[in-house]
């Protein structure tokens, strides 16, 4: 009965957060009219969402934004260096293929979509079995340290947190 | 709007956000003119988009914070926007890239041999590729 009405309760959760900050009140017209939304929203869209995506560890999350966040920083002063001191016959783009150990859809699209926000990488492609995912690197000297390190830093708490 | 007056921290503190994430734009902007092809140019916006806009983001809620005594949150929610939107943005580029410049070859294998999905596919992607080849490693004519 519940799952009927509430498809995807953590969904239903994040459309009211959403609609709250976006309107920026607290009224009670809008949080009406946020509930509405998270009621029908899920409703309609099921048909999109045939599993229902677990998320493990809630509170690995939310460490896992703050690893990306400072990744982000440290990784856009590096980039930043690269292109404005580096003469561009120095640098050493490359290819590299990370092989996955994550089967799960969502923590596959979290892991690609963490890889293009560091900079200096940027996901273009999986494998057709999706067991492989094609990264491009702006500067790589070293393509195997870049693979490691996306598996050992990110990776591995992804596992922990959807699988 | 009229600018608010702020109390002195606060100005040092929005200039400095707004400074860094300028800068930080213009090193983007700078990096797509001096990158030599499609693929590490594609690199260069990416980074404006992050600590760029971030810097313009935590600078406009410091400055409405310090002016108004409020917590705004639109802030947070253009970053969770971005945070969700550039890397497709970034995956299609990569992708046209793939269809029209690289080969199976040129790309290192998946560990099993399976193939990258832009080349098994069948459909649109494999006729791209035959109504206008392009020779892997030729030089870029958009350079």
């Amino acid at each position: 009965m519940l799952s009927r009405f509430l498809p995807h309760p953590l969904l239903s959760l994040t459309l009211v957060a959403t609609w709250l900050l976006l309107v920026n009140s607290l009224k009670l017209n809008s949080i009406v009219f946020a509930v509405i939304l998270g009621l029908v929203i899920p409703m309609l869209t099921r048909a999109y969402w045939p599993d229902m995506p677990r998320l493990r560890s809630p509170l690995r999350a939310i460490e896992y934004a703050f690893v990306v966040l400072y990744d982000i920083v440290k990784a856009n002063i590096d980039v930043a260096l690269i292109v404005v001191f580096k003469p561009v016959r120095d640098i050493r783009p490359a290819w590299i293929c990370v092989p996955l150990d994550v089967r799960s859809p969502e923590a596959i699209t979290a892991l690609a979509s963490t890889i293009t926000l560091t900079p200096g990488t940027v996901s273009c492609d999986l494998s057709a079995d999706g067991r492989a995912i094609l990264v491009h690197a702006l500067h790589a000297p070293d393509p195997d340290a870049i693979r490691d390190d996306i598996k050992t830093r990110y990776e591995r708490r992804l596992k922990e947190i959807f699988e | 709007m009229p600018i608010a007056d702020l109390p002195l921290w606060a100005e040092i503190a929005v200039t400095v956000f707004l400074v860094l994430g300028g800068l930080f734009g213009l090193v983007g902007s700078y990096g797509l003119l001096k990158l030599p092809d499609p693929m590490t140019r594609l690199h260069a916006p990416t980074k404006a988009t992050t600590v760029g806009v971030g810097g313009a983001l935590i600078a406009s809620m410091i400055y409405i914070f310090a002016s108004e005594g409020r917590v705004s949150m639109h802030e947070l929610l253009i970053t969770l926007f971005l945070v969700i939107t550039s890397p497709i943005t970034a995956l299609f580029i990569a992708k046209v890239h793939i269809h029209l410049r690289e080969k199976p070859e040129t790309l290192p294998e998946p560990r099993d041999a399976s193939g990258w999905a832009s080349f098994t596919a069948d459909g649109p992607a494999k006729g791209v590729r035959d109504m206008h080849p392009v020779e892997p490693g030729a030089p870029d004519k958009t350079a």
